[in-house]
Parts: structure tokens; C-alpha cells; sequence
């Protein structure tokens, strides 16, 4: 598999795959995307970087544990539902507000959706990496 | 009721749990003061359930509490009438002295503080339990009554001994507690109350349901194994491995007293029938005569008064079951007298244990001038369980015997005759526990024995106080305490009248009769001791070795059944795994017979047909591979066909996310196979490979139908409409899809998230069990 052009390729292709995958979750409340397939793509991301540098390269490259990277996107959903208890509202519910630069509306609602793209990015790309692993963990 | 009232009795019955969680500090801050400031918890309780009594005394009941979840008729509620204020006023009072003698009982212990929170934990669970309205918090303190006493009996949890009567008791309560769950179920099924006030408000629902018979065994069984009827008895001697104010509180003066309480309380809605008159009486009587037989085989006292305790419940229950109203005059009185005196004696044996280190009667004698005070409440205790004059027991015994005279037929006579013999056998006991080892000349102990602490004696003699002051005031006792008991009991007012003085009658003929039957069984005590056990000896099995085989064949069993279930090869849990998911699919449309239509060919265009041939010829490689790893790709090229279909069909989303999905599918799929060390072809025998490939056809052709079925019904648009109409308002979002999931349904989201996260936790745990270096690293 590891040919000059993929190892070539491979780099620029990740960051690439990583960049549009952030694009591809904020812009999903509009447009077609969101959390997940963002953290699906995430995931596919650093499995390809895996498979072109070898798995200790690619943990070197993502510096946190993948799984803990999925515990903090649970983390950070959970919490995104909190500060609806200030509005009295149930749990979970979005509270919006707009930004006082560039005016352009933010909430608690992006967090959540970013806690997911962690969530499905971490998890997918522990047990890719872990598979593709021999022998070390 | 007025507010301030319910305050105060949500108070008292939340005290005890507070005081536990703050016993170990209590204890720690203050090794002295401390059980003195843990009895203000009983006492706190005990006055507020005392200043009931005018209430409740005049026919009144309290009905009150606290709801948890409205919607579905869920909280904690009480309902507080005589049954239920007179055995709230025992538990708390006997609660404070009992904290008070833990308190020097244990002084010293390591884990004395731990000890005074379970037992304020169980007092908790135990007011709870007598006062509770709403079936599922008697329920509930039902099981936290069977919790905290396993953790009462296993206190001395180093000793095999302890664990296994801890064990034995919560197996044979919590079986019980079953019973009782699936009892109430049934009661409010037959009755669609669920609620004991309720219950007790039309009598006679249950009496004539369908359902009283099934609901009658569940609540004998609950009751039966409690209060340790025949035979489920074996567990309360062996519970006498815990600590003695354990003893003394759980095992004679309360917990084993609710089952009883639950036979009491639902008398007047299931009693009055034939099996509940002769079902009682039988397995009382039984009990009644096992637990005399065997408290008088015992020489350690402590065993002979956990006998006669289960003498005494079978009589509670024979009383609650033989059926007229004196007959519930005498159970009640007789359950506050036992509580009294049982209290006491297993107090007054607690102390000599401390004081002299032994508690066998052959070493224990001449004590009364070392050990005044103690003397003075055993004595006290032990002429009201033998029933003499001036004192409750004699009140009890009395208006039992009155009962049994007036029934005049063979029955009664026969119940009659049982209750003689074990009351003469507890007279015997009784003065064997009160006078022999304060009589005589001093014998040497292993400790010199002198009188315990004011912690020790208070208890004892306060409540052989009480069994004496009950009955020479008996008129002011029965007003205030016993008849709204026995009023309850009994479904209708009821007085007391039996006078503690002697006088002339044919009851107090018999009362005569009993005590010297059991003078003569006292003196004759070492001989039949001896007599019984050979008896016991030869026979050998009895219903506590019987515990130890259940438990063994359900180990047995288990083993058994978990063999055969996890045979431990992946292959097998996958084909059952897809069997039932293609049962699932099947069942539902060919038991209604209702099979979708086939629909006719679409009309579709070039490109479309160009589309699905793509997936068709994915398919086709799949199957007709014989490499592996083609055959993971083929199934990849199927997918992304069906992710183009989903984006030319207008579902951008899905198709994006499918396209993730199967290029993540194929990569982790390639590297399992690369992982687990598949050989690259598959060698399947032909019979193998019509099995997967049927269950395979089966499973895929009932999702297509069943996604046709569901296409062709009417669908109801109310909430896409919604979404769609609301997405851009309330959530501020044009993306629908997306909304829905972290918006709308956020929730649920948060639930799948979790469930990735937790899957990812265990595949990552599966792989590192499999490599080879973690495997060398567990064996260095």
C-alpha cells in the first residue's frame, strides 16, 4: 500500500479531508452535512494517514488519545445542554444569540454539533487505528 | 391535616436516613455524646407519632405525603391509623433505646459508627414500611427493611458464619419481596387501586375478585418468609449472628413483625374466607410448635429466645387467621407485649454476653447480686412471656383464651390445645431466660461479671417497665394504643376489656394450666433437651441444610444453562443473532397476513437503470468471489450505488453519510480480515453455506418487503409538516435532517453518542485483549 505517490499524496490529502470535514459540520444546519458524517470523515482521515505512515506516526500526528478526544465530544454535548436550565427551559434546549462582531447568529446548538463530530471522529479512528495496529497498542 | 403535622411526620420519617449518613461523623466528632445525639432521630419520631394518638385514637386516620412523579400516581405517601401508629410508636421507640444500648453495646468496635448507621438506616426503612399508603413505597421499604438487615446480619463480615446467614436471610426475604412486588401488582389489577387507604375503603372488591386467590398465595409467601413462618424459619436463628441490639430490634421487637403487619393490615380486605382461616391457623400452628420444640433443644440463650420468636410469630398469625374479633384483640395485645418483653430479654442477654463473656445456660448462674439492675428487667421480661399476672403478657394470654373458649367447636379446640402447649413451652423459656442465671450460687465465668453501663440497662429496664406500667394502667392502654390497633385489624371497632388482676374464669383456668405445664417443662429442661437434639440428630436434614442444596443446584444450573447459551463461538451468536432479526421481520407480516403488494416497474431513467446495474453487479462479485477481500470490496461498489440512488432520489444527507459509512466499512472490514488472520478464501462445506445463505436471502428480503409495506401505507405527515415548518423558526436552521438531530431530537442524539463512544471503549478493548503483547505483558 505504501507507494511513493500515496505516500506523497497522503499528507496533503488529510489535511485536506480534516480542513473540509470542520467545513462540512458548521455548515450543516444550512446545507447538507452536520456532526456526524463531519466525524465520519475525520475518522477516514487519520485511518488514511495511518495507513500511510504506520500507526505511531499517525497517534504521534493526532497528540491526544482518539478515544479521549470521543470522551471530550461527549463531554462538551453534555454540557451544551446545561445552560438551558439559566433559561428554565429543559435540558438540551438551543439557546441563540448573535455574535456583537460581524453579527452572525451562534449557540449552544454548535456545540452539541461539534461534540458529536468528536464523538464519531474519536471512536471511528481509535478502532481504525487500533485494527490497523500489529501488536502495540 | 394541617401542614404543620405533615412537616413533622415527613420529618420523622426522614431523620433516621439523615442521621445515618452523619452517624460516622457524629461518632467521630463526639465517641462519647455521640449515640445520645443518634437517638434525637427515634425520639424526634416517637413524639411526633405520639402526639397522633388523640387524632388517630378517635377513629381518625392521617393520610398524607409527598409526590415524586405526578403523572403516574408515584410518590411517597402514608396512611396512619391505629395498626399503623402503634407499630410506628414501637419501632420508634424501641428505636431509641436500642440506638442508645448499640451505643455501649459496641463501644470500642472499629466500625461502631458504621454499625449506628445501618441501624438508623433500618429504623428509616422500618416507620416507613408500617406507615406507607401508596403500594410501591410499602414496596419499597419492604426491600429496604431486607437490605439493611443483611447488612445488619453480615456486619461481622470476616466471620463465614455471618456472611452466609447475611446471604440466607436476603435470599429468603428478597424471594419474599418478589412475592409481595408480584402481589401488589395482582391486588391492583383486581381492585385498579393502588393505594392501601384505598384498598381499605371498599372491602370487599378483592374478597370477590377472580384474582383473590393468586393474590392470596403472593401475599401469604411475602408475609410467610418475613416473619419466618414453617418453613422458611431457618433463616432468623441464624441471623442471631449479628451483633445483639440487632437481635433485639430487627429479629423479636420489628422487622420480622412485617410480615405479620402485612397479614394484619390486609385482614379486613382478604381475611373472612375459608383458605384465609384455615391457611393462617395451619402454617401458624406449625410454626408455633417447630419454634417451642426448638428453643427448648437451645442452650445458648440467645438461640432459645430466636426460637421462641418464631413460636411467637406463628401464634401472631394463627390469631390473625382463626377469624373473630377477640381473636384480633389477643394478636395485638400479644404483638405489643412480645415486642416488650422479646426487646428486653435479647437486651438482658446481649449484657450478660458482654459482662461475662458466656452466653451458655449451663455456665451462667447466681448473677443477681453482681447484676441488680439486669436482674430486675430479666425478671421483669420473663413473668410477662410466662404470662403471670400484672404484667401484658397475662393481658394477652387471657383475651387469647377467651377467644379460643368462645368458638366451642372442634377446630377451636384444636387451636386451642396447640397455643396451650407453646405458650407453656415459651413460659419455660421465659423463666429459664429470667431467672436461672441470676439464681443459684455464683459459677465462674470468663469475665468477672459485674453490672454493664447506664447504656446498657437503660433499654432493658425501661421496657420491662413498660410490659409491667402497660398493664396495671391497662384502661388508659387499651384507649389510646391498642383498641385503634385492633379496630384496624378487625375492619370495625373493637374494646378491649381483659383486667391483669386474677380473678375467677375458665381463661384464667387455662392460664393456670399453661404456667404449670411450663414450670414443669423449666424443671424438666435439661432432660428434654437432651431428648429433642438426639431426636434432631437421627433425623438429620432439615429446611436449613435443604437452603444449602437450592443454592448449590442453582449454581449447578446456572453453570449448566450458560454452558449451553455462550458457547463462546462468534459464528453461532451471529446465525442466532440474524435468525431472530429475520424473525423479527417475518413474524409480524405473516401472522397479520398482511403482505405488501408487489409494486409494478418504475418508470425510471438511463442513468438510474446505469445506477442499479452498478449495485447489482456488486452483488454479483460478492457472492460469486472466492477471495475475501474482493468480496469486502464488491460490497463496497453495492453501497456507493445506493448512496448515488439516495442523491439522485433527493437525499443529499443520507447519500453523503452512506458514502462515509461504506468507505469506513470497507477499511475496517479489510483490516479485521488482515487482523483475525482470515485465509484469504473462504472454505465454507456446502451445508454451511446454504444455512448463512438462507438466513442471509431470508433477512434481506424481509427488510425489502417490510420497507415496501411501510411505503405503501398512509403516511401521516403531522410531523415532517412540523419540522419542516419549524425548522427555520424555532431552530434556526434550513437543514431539516440536521436539526432534527441536534435540535428536536437532541436528546435522543446525546443517547447515541454515548453509545458510540462506549463501543468504540469496547472494540478498543476486544483488540487489545488479542495482541500478542498484551498477552506477553500479563504474564510477566
Amino acid at each position: 500500500m505504501r507507494t511513493l505517490i500515496f505516500r506523497a499524496i497522503a499528507p496533503y490529502l488529510t489535511a485536506l479531508m480534516l480542513l473540509f470535514s470542520i467545513f462540512v459540520t458548521l455548515r450543516g444546519h444550512n446545507e447538507p452535512g452536520g456532526g456526524f458524517i463531519g466525524g465520519l470523515l475525520a475518522a477516514s482521515a487519520f485511518a488514511l494517514y495511518g495507513i500511510a505512515f504506520g500507526v505511531p506516526e499517525a497517534r504521534r500526528a493526532m497528540w491526544f488519545h482518539p478515544i479521549s478526544v470521543a470522551g471530550t465530544g461527549l463531554l462538551l454535548s453534555a454540557i451544551s445542554g446545561l445552560p438551558s436550565f439559566f433559561r428554565g427551559t429543559p435540558y438540551l434546549t438551543g439557546i441563540w444569540t448573535t455574535a456583537p462582531v460581524f453579527h452572525f447568529d451562534v449557540a449552544t446548538i454548535i456545540l452539541f454539533d461539534l461534540g458529536v463530530y468528536l464523538v464519531v471522529a474519536g471512536a471511528f479512528a481509535s478502532i481504525a487505528l487500533a485494527l490497523e495496529d500489529n501488536g502495540e497498542r | 391535616m394541617n401542614q404543620g403535622t405533615e412537616a413533622a411526620l415527613l420529618i420523622a420519617l426522614g431523620f433516621p436516613f439523615v442521621g445515618a449518613l452523619l452517624a460516622p461523623l457524629v461518632m467521630l466528632r463526639f465517641p462519647r455524646g455521640g449515640p445520645w445525639l443518634l437517638a434525637l432521630a427515634p425520639t424526634f419520631a416517637f413524639i411526633t407519632f405520639a402526639a397522633q394518638i388523640g387524632t388517630v385514637s378517635s377513629g381518625n386516620a392521617l393520610v398524607g405525603g409527598l409526590p415524586w412523579i405526578p403523572s403516574l400516581d408515584v410518590g411517597l405517601s402514608w396512611y396512619i391509623d391505629g395498626l399503623a401508629l402503634a407499630f410506628a410508636l414501637l419501632v420508634s421507640g424501641i428505636g431509641i433505646l436500642i440506638v442508645l444500648y448499640a451505643g455501649g453495646y459496641l463501644k470500642g468496635h472499629p466500625h461502631h459508627s458504621r454499625f449506628m448507621s445501618f441501624l438508623l438506616l433500618f429504623m428509616g426503612a422500618m416507620q416507613g414500611l408500617v406507615v406507607a399508603d401508596g403500594f410501591l413505597t410499602l414496596f419499597v421499604f419492604w426491600e429496604l427493611t431486607s437490605i439493611t438487615s443483611f447488612l445488619l446480619i453480615g456486619f461481622d463480615h470476616q466471620r463465614e458464619a455471618s456472611r452466609r446467614a447475611a446471604l440466607q436471610a436476603l435470599v429468603v426475604t428478597g424471594m419474599g419481596g418478589l412475592a409481595l412486588l408480584a402481589g401488589l401488582v395482582t391486588i391492583g389489577m383486581a381492585t385498579t387501586t393502588d393505594t392501601l387507604s384505598g384498598l381499605l375503603a371498599n372491602p370487599d372488591v378483592l374478597r370477590s375478585s377472580a384474582l383473590y386467590v393468586p393474590a392470596l398465595i403472593l401475599i401469604l409467601l411475602a408475609a410467610f418468609t418475613k416473619s419466618a413462618q414453617f418453613p422458611f424459619h431457618f433463616w432468623l436463628p441464624n441471623a442471631m449472628e449479628a451483633p445483639t441490639p440487632v437481635s433485639a430490634y430487627l429479629h423479636s421487637a420489628t422487622m420480622v413483625k412485617a410480615g405479620v403487619y402485612l397479614l394484619m393490615r390486609l385482614n379486613p380486605v382478604m381475611g373472612d374466607t375459608v383458605l384465609w382461616e384455615t391457611i393462617l391457623p395451619l402454617f401458624g400452628g406449625a410454626t408455633l410448635l417447630v419454634g417451642s420444640v426448638l428453643a427448648l433443644r437451645q442452650s445458648d440463650l440467645k438461640l432459645m429466645l430466636a426460637y421462641t420468636t418464631i413460636g411467637s410469630l406463628g401464634l401472631l398469625v394463627m390469631l390473625t387467621g382463626f377469624g373473630t374479633e377477640t381473636a384480633v384483640l389477643g394478636a395485638v395485645l400479644y404483638l405489643i407485649a412480645h415486642a416488650l418483653f422479646k426487646g428486653t430479654l435479647f437486651m438482658v442477654v446481649g449484657i450478660l454476653d458482654h459482662e461475662t463473656g458466656t452466653r451458655r445456660i449451663e455456665d451462667l448462674r447466681g448473677l443477681r447480686s453482681a447484676m441488680p439492675l439486669t436482674f430486675v428487667a430479666a425478671l421483669g421480661a420473663g413473668l410477662s412471656m410466662a404470662g403471670i399476672p400484672l404484667f401484658t403478657g397475662f393481658l394477652a394470654k387471657e383475651t387469647i383464651y377467651e377467644a379460643l373458649l368462645a368458638g366451642g367447636d372442634a377446630w377451636s379446640l384444636l387451636v386451642l390445645i396447640v397455643i396451650i402447649l407453646g405458650n407453656a413451652a415459651m413460659a419455660a423459656v421465659g423463666l429459664a431466660v429470667g431467672l436461672t442465671p441470676f439464681t443459684g450460687s455464683l459459677r465462674p465465668t470468663p469475665q468477672a461479671p459485674h453490672e454493664g453501663p447506664v447504656l446498657l440497662w437503660l433499654g432493658p429496664v425501661t421496657l420491662a417497665t413498660f410490659g409491667l406500667a402497660l398493664a396495671l394502667l391497662s384502661s388508659a392502654f387499651y384507649g389510646a394504643f391498642a383498641d385503634p390497633m385492633a379496630s384496624a385489624v378487625a375492619g370495625l371497632a373493637v374494646e378491649n376489656h381483659a383486667s391483669p388482676f386474677p380473678h375467677v374464669s375458665l381463661a384464667f383456668g387455662l392460664s393456670l394450666l399453661t404456667l404449670a405445664i411450663g414450670v414443669a417443662f423449666y424443671l424438666g429442661l435439661q432432660g428434654m433437651r437432651r431428648s429433642i437434639g438426639g431426636v434432631l440428630t437421627a433425623f438429620g436434614w432439615g429446611p436449613d441444610r435443604g437452603f444449602d442444596q437450592v443454592m448449590r443446584g442453582l449454581v449447578t444450573l446456572s453453570v449448566r444453562v450458560t454452558g449451553v447459551v455462550q458457547s463462546g463461538r462468534l459464528d453461532v451468536y451471529i446465525t442466532v443473532a440474524f435468525v431472530v432479526v429475520a424473525a423479527a421481520l417475518w413474524m409480524p407480516m405473516l401472522l397479520t397476513g398482511e403482505l405488501p403488494v408487489l409494486p409494478s416497474i418504475p418508470q425510471l431513467l438511463l442513468h438510474e437503470w446505469a445506477v442499479l446495474l452498478v449495485a447489482v453487479v456488486g452483488l454479483y462479485a460478492v457472492v460469486r468471489t472466492r477471495n475475501r477481500l474482493t468480496a469486502i470490496v464488491s460490497l463496497g461498489i453495492q453501497g456507493f450505488a445506493v448512496a448515488l440512488l439516495f442523491l439522485l432520489m433527493g437525499a443529499p444527507d443520507l447519500s453523503f453519510t452512506q458514502f462515509m459509512v461504506e468507505t469506513l466499512s470497507v477499511v475496517i472490514l479489510a483490516l479485521v480480515m488482515t487482523r483475525i488472520r482470515l485465509e484469504p478464501t473462504d472454505h465454507r462445506p456446502w451445508n454451511e453455506k446454504l444455512l448463512d445463505g438462507s438466513i442471509a436471502i431470508l433477512c434481506g428480503l424481509g427488510f425489502g418487503l417490510l420497507l415496501l409495506k411501510v411505503t405503501q401505507g398512509t403516511f401521516d405527515a403531522a410531523l415532517s409538516a412540523f419540522f419542516s415548518a419549524n425548522a427555520r423558526i424555532i431552530a434556526h436552521g434550513r437543514n431539516v435532517v440536521n436539526v432534527i438531530i441536534v435540535d428536536f431530537r437532541g436528546f435522543d442524539t446525546l443517547g447515541e453518542i454515548a453509545v458510540v463512544t462506549i463501543t468504540g471503549l469496547a472494540i478498543l478493548a476486544i483488540i487489545r485483549i488479542g495482541t500478542p503483547q498484551a498477552k506477553q505483558e500479563d504474564r510477566t
